[in-house]
């Protein structure tokens, strides 16, 4: 019985003149869980791919399967045959076909003219699915399906075409924590069943919890392999980053007035009863899993919705929200959870997304909008938050995340607002990206601004909250000061 | 060559290309054609491509939404009709009024009728293929009940000054037609409007996420291919003297045809008014160069779709998809 | 029982339904047989159509060249039967069925190989075979067919009080074309591929999908559906006229897209096409015995489309009562 799945030394990828991975080495050994760290950009994808044989490696290369000979390049045929899959993040599965249809989908392309016989799809699809102890309904249409009912599908779909070396490229990303918990307990079974998980993800608390291993890649190179054990999420971050991230806690601070406070703010079916206060230069955070209310009272405060009752008031003046609009000219500022399809306009440039929430003002004062003052603008705020931008006239797709985000911020800070409401604003965002954003936050507060920080990392919290209001079941839980009690405890509470 | 372009925009390149287009296929059809390059052939296009060219504007703007319009026709028509029937029965006598009121009254509809389909897509949140389509068989079945297939004819003689008048040697219909150019490339351009088209036509969601009113500038955007469409029923009007239900509606599709070959994305937030322009020229070329040859309009019609093909084809290795 | 109704394919039933009992009510003629048949009769080409652009529609695509490569079929095959004497009904099917085909793989040549959008490449293709039909048949009609073409071929016949209602072939075609692709696209794996590729292409791809095949075949399905109808429908006018099915294409897409079919792809049913075909025909039909003016129809049945579009949103429209909405996100 051989004790490695997969063995790949001496993997070199060039893509023409630039180096994607430099002699880089990836053991797994039968049943492991093992972590693929490193920021974005630093090669995993790429080895990834160089595993499941959609790359070709430089000449050199020794991969290794269980016990088969070395050889130099994996074939997409070798990898299917040793078992290699790989779930992307986009989980690749299809809206409109039931659970069945999704999980037996390599039986419909290997026998296209084979007549589709349901009954035995479903029963397929069922053994699959009690086998791996979850509860899905194999007539559900997948695009009804919350995402991490979809994730459990994509699972059973690589285990139906029985892959013993299965890839999982950011499974939580998306997930509440009791959705994460689930799924890392399935990840657990299926190592012990005898097979071994590759786990991609930027959650590092996640990844010392249910990984044996943590393999780091930067800019390409092979940084090393580690035991979880004994291992801290700084010091993983410091491999990962090659910096030193002291990221000190907030002290105590000098607040201003009270620029936003809530009411006894309830909306049927979503939030009850909610009142807090933000003063000047305050970090609030609010956390909670999901589903506790936190994004439907930020998308209430930003006039998405209405409340049913309570009161909302701004700088001790009472206000209603009819729409977005309102609560912009009002001060308040949101940046989305979903950076992808709600904060930015991907394959609009830069320039239009970073001037979209200040048309009125820019077209000032005779309707003209100057595509000069545009440019300027966007400019202006590259340069204040410091953001890595070659053309501002490029789509904005074409940014790192940590640099779309600060284009997010950009936008929002263009509307000089009292209240910057941020929700998870580093999801999907590197770790030493993430430092950067939060200087950036540190440092509105600091001139005054109130900043609600929707976050359920208990370590952001932990650091950069000045008091926290912990939400469970749309009602306030707990309201403390993050740091009077240590992040473990925190993180606890948080879960409970 | 490839080093003089490296350093332009994309837009920039799109704009060349389709000028460089423009000007072969005038060469082309000055070498075939023995009186291509004469005054009179110009001047005859420049009568004929204002109808389409009003029209295509008209598709275009709603493409760049994300949507479509394929109630341009019908509702240039209807607006036609609603024009030429109240110039009948009203101001027969009254020339000099005629025109103007003609004119509001074309206009007018339009933007009603474009209005109400906006209103429709943003608020029922219908896709606009549909939406539009109902709104085109409706809109002819109007027609038709209102007119029991009749033509209404006989406009006073001061319609003909602007159908096939000159003003400084530059036909009238083509002055209408430049400057209705010139204003929607000032909204697409420069106005918070324009802006928010693009924005809309790319992803909608994100946008009212940022604070603009999505459904006005819907709202806006179909109220504006309606008045555009109004505005060239009028222009049919005045060229034909007489209006019946049906009339251009072949334009449809070469509306829709000419946006594609201008380079609008069809799926929203991308396309610019100069390359329309000139793509509208380029047609305009085909077909009266090919008239001139002694080939029917139809040829032309099969020649557009070709180049319209071969343009796609050409583009190709260009695309990115968004 | 309430998800077969809150189909698009339900509701249609549902719709349909209503308007027959409407229909049989308020009108003698609506409820017999002779009409029934009728209906079936007249309506055979546009379900041929509408069958073969579902299924471009749930691969993901569109296509509005398929009524103009009819006209071409009808026109290049009768002429090339004419000129060989004749020929006789295999020959004719097989003929359409391959000039059709091949108009569609012509658009799946330009939409697979060089990647451009479908809407785009069906109205270059649109353009360009109705602008060479026109121009090459100078508009002229073609009057003399073969004979066989000609004379009606009744397949099933009921006498009545007064004199017969009859079937005739192109409804045993239609059926024919209607369970051929509800096979296809229900019961078989390819048709699953097909779904999937709608649905999402990417991960079709990434799954190991031919796409080249998927495309070839939806285009070249719908080319077939659009040669056997062109045969048909110069079989029942018993003549052949250029521009006589121009414009359908957008009846047939709005009865189609009414049936439950998606722009966007990976939805749609051969059930629900055929629906939306008959909803419509049903309509008119009424309007015609109900005895209002013909000059009306078109605008109560492009109000119908637009009143059946806002039905079928109904559920965005509406504020939805935020406890259900939230049920319904637990349960997923």
């Amino acid at each position: 019985m051989a004790e490695y799945a997969l063995r790949a030394h001496n993997v070199t990828q060039k893509f023409g003149a630039f180096v994607a991975l430099e002699d880089v080495s990836f053991d797994l050994k039968v049943g492991e869980v093992h972590c693929l760290a490193g920021e974005n950009g630093c090669g995993k994808s790429t080895l990834i791919k160089v595993i499941n044989g959609v790359n070709k490696p430089e000449p050199g290369a020794k991969i290794s399967f269980y016990d088969s000979d070395p050889s130099s390049r994996v074939t997409p045929t070798d990898a299917k045959s040793h078992g290699v899959h790989v779930i992307w993040q986009d989980l690749a599965l299809f809206p409109d076909l039931t659970v069945a249809e999704n999980i037996t989908f390599d039986s419909f392309v290997a026998s296209p003219f084979a007549f589709r016989d349901t009954t035995r799809k479903i029963a397929r699809a069922s053994k699959i699915i009690t086998r791996l102890g979850v509860k899905l309904d194999p007539n559900a249409k997948l695009g009804d399906l919350s995402i991490a009912k979809r994730q459990l599908v994509a699972i059973c779909r690589v285990l139906d075409a029985d892959a013993r070396i299965i890839f999982m490229d950011e499974p939580t990303a998306s997930l509440t924590r009791k959705e994460t918990q689930s799924l890392l307990a399935i990840v657990r079974k299926l190592s012990a069943d005898g097979i071994s998980i590759v786990f991609v993800s930027h959650r590092l608390a996640e990844v010392l919890d249910v990984c044996e291993r943590v393999t780091v890649l930067r800019d390409g190179a092979f940084v090393g392999s580690y035991p979880t054990e004994g291992m801290t999420q700084k010091k993983l971050s410091t491999l990962m980053t090659g910096m030193d991230l002291n990221e000190t806690a907030r002290g105590v601070q000098d607040f201003g007035d009270t620029a936003i406070e809530l009411r006894g703010l309830s909306r049927h079916g979503e939030y009850d009863d909610i009142s807090f206060s933000v003063h000047r230069g305050e970090i609030l955070g609010l956390t909670g899993l999901m589903g506790s209310g936190r994004t439907e009272i930020a998308l209430s405060l930003f006039g998405m919705t209405q409340p049913d009752e309570g009161t909302i008031l701004i700088d001790g003046v009472p206000v209603t929200f009819r729409n977005s609009r309102d609560a912009i000219s009002a001060g308040i500022a949101y940046v989305s959870e979903d950076r992808l399809n709600l904060g930015l306009v991907q394959s609009q440039s830069i320039v239009k997304n970073t001037a979209s929430t200040v048309l009125d003002d820019l077209a000032k004062p005779s309707y003209f909008l100057s595509p000069a003052r545009l440019t300027a603008l966007c400019n202006n705020w590259i340069a204040q938050l410091k953001t890595k931008v070659s053309d501002p006239h490029l789509p904005v797709s074409s940014l790192s995340g940590g640099n779309q985000q600060r284009i997010v911020l950009a936008k929002w800070l263009a509307t000089n607002p009292k209240v910057l409401i941020l929700d998870a604003p580093t999801v999907g965002v590197d770790v030493g990206a993430k430092a950067g954003i939060f200087e950036i936050v540190r440092g509105l507060a600091a001139k005054g601004m109130a900043i609600i920080l929707i976050s359920d990392e208990a370590s952001e919290i932990h650091t950069h909250a000045d008091r926290v209001l912990i939400l469970r079941g749309g009602k306030t839980h707990q309201d403390l000061t993050p740091s009077s009690v240590e992040e473990e405890k925190l993180e606890e509470m948080i879960n409970a | 060559m490839r080093k003089l372009i490296q350093g332009w925009s994309t837009d920039r390149i799109e704009l060349s290309a389709m000028i460089a287009f423009l000007i072969l296929s005038i060469l082309v059809f000055a070498v075939i054609t023995p009186n291509f390059l004469s005054p009179g052939i110009f001047r005859s296009m420049a009568f004929q491509l204002p109808e389409l060219g009003l029209l295509t504007l008209a598709m275009f703007i709603p493409i760049i939404a994300g949507g479509l319009n394929l109630a341009v026709t019908f509702t240039a028509n209807i607006c036609g009709l609603a024009a030429a029937f109240v110039v009948q029965k009203f101001l027969a006598e009254n020339g000099a009024a005629a025109l103007p009121i003609a004119l509001l009254i074309s206009v007018t509809i339009g933007l009603g009728i474009g209005m109400l389909v906006g209103a429709m897509v943003a608020y029922v949140v219908a896709h606009p293929i549909l939406v539009t389509l109902g709104a085109m068989i409706f809109l002819r079945g109007l027609g038709e009940l209102l007119t029991r297939g009749a033509d209404i004819s006989g406009m006073p003689a001061v319609f003909e000054t602007v159908g096939h008048g000159t003003w400084l040697g530059i036909p009238i219909p083509m002055l209408i037609f430049l400057i209705a150019v010139a204003i929607c490339f000032y909204i697409m351009q420069f106005t918070k409007l324009g802006f928010s088209i693009h924005m809309v036509g790319s992803n909608p969601k994100a946008t009212m996420f940022s604070g603009i009113d999505v459904n006005r500038v819907l709202v806006w955007v179909y109220g504006l291919s309606g008045a555009l469409s109004g505005l060239a029923g009028f222009l049919m009007l005045a060229r034909f003297n007489s209006v019946r239900v049906g009339h251009g509606e072949s334009y449809l599709l070469i509306t829709i045809l000419a946006c594609f070959l201008a380079g609008a994305n069809p799926f929203g937030g991308f396309g610019r008014v100069l390359p329309l322009a000139v793509g509208l020229i380029s047609l305009q070329v085909i077909a009266s160069g090919m008239n001139l040859m002694g080939a029917s309009q139809h040829l032309a019609t099969a020649a557009w779709g070709g180049f319209l093909i071969l343009v796609m084809i050409l583009r190709a290795p260009f695309q990115s998809k968004t | 029982m309430r998800r077969a109704f809150s189909s698009a394919e339900g509701i249609l039933g549902l719709l349909i339904v209503v308007l027959a009992v409407f229909l049989t009510i308020s009108t003698d003629s609506f409820a017999s047989v002779q009409n029934l048949f009728d209906l079936l009769n007249n309506q055979s080409v546009n379900i041929i159509f509408a069958v073969g652009l579902v299924v471009v529609l749930v691969a993901g695509g569109i296509d509005i060249s398929f009524s103009v490569a009819a006209s071409v079929v009808q026109y290049i095959v009768v002429t090339l039967l004419v000129s060989m004497g004749g020929g006789n009904w295999a020959i004719g099917l097989f003929l359409a069925a391959a000039t059709g085909i091949s108009l569609g793989l012509i658009n799946a040549l330009f939409i697979h190989r060089f990647r451009i959008v479908s809407i785009i490449v069906t109205i270059g293709t649109f353009n360009l075979f109705f602008g060479l039909l026109m121009y090459l048949s100078r508009g002229r009609s073609i009057y003399t067919i073969p004979d066989w073409l000609y004379s009606r071929v009744a397949i099933f016949s009921i006498e009545l009080e007064r004199g017969s209602a009859t079937l005739y072939l192109p409804v045993l075609v239609m059926l024919f074309m209607v369970f051929a692709t509800w096979f296809l696209l229900a019961k078989t794996g390819f048709g699953r591929q097909i779904y999937g590729f709608g649905s999402n292409p990417d991960a079709a791809r990434r799954s190991g999908i031919n796409v080249a095949l998927i495309q070839g075949f939806a285009y070249g399905w719908l080319g077939l559906c659009a040669g056997i109808a062109g045969l048909m429908q110069a079989h029942i006018v018993r003549e052949v006229v250029p521009n006589a099915l121009y414009g359908r294409e957008l009846d047939i897409l709005a009865a189609v897209v009414l049936g439950g079919a998606v722009l966007g792809g990976g939805r749609g049913t051969v059930l629900g096409s055929v629906l939306g075909v008959m909803l419509l025909a049903l309509i008119q039909n009424g309007l015609n015995l109900l005895g209002i003016s013909p000059f009306a129809f078109k605008m109560i049945v492009g109000a119908i489309i637009l009143g059946a579009i806002t039905a079928t949103n109904l559920d965005r429209i509406l504020p939805q009562s935020r406890k259900s909405a939230k049920e319904g996100q637990n349960n997923a």
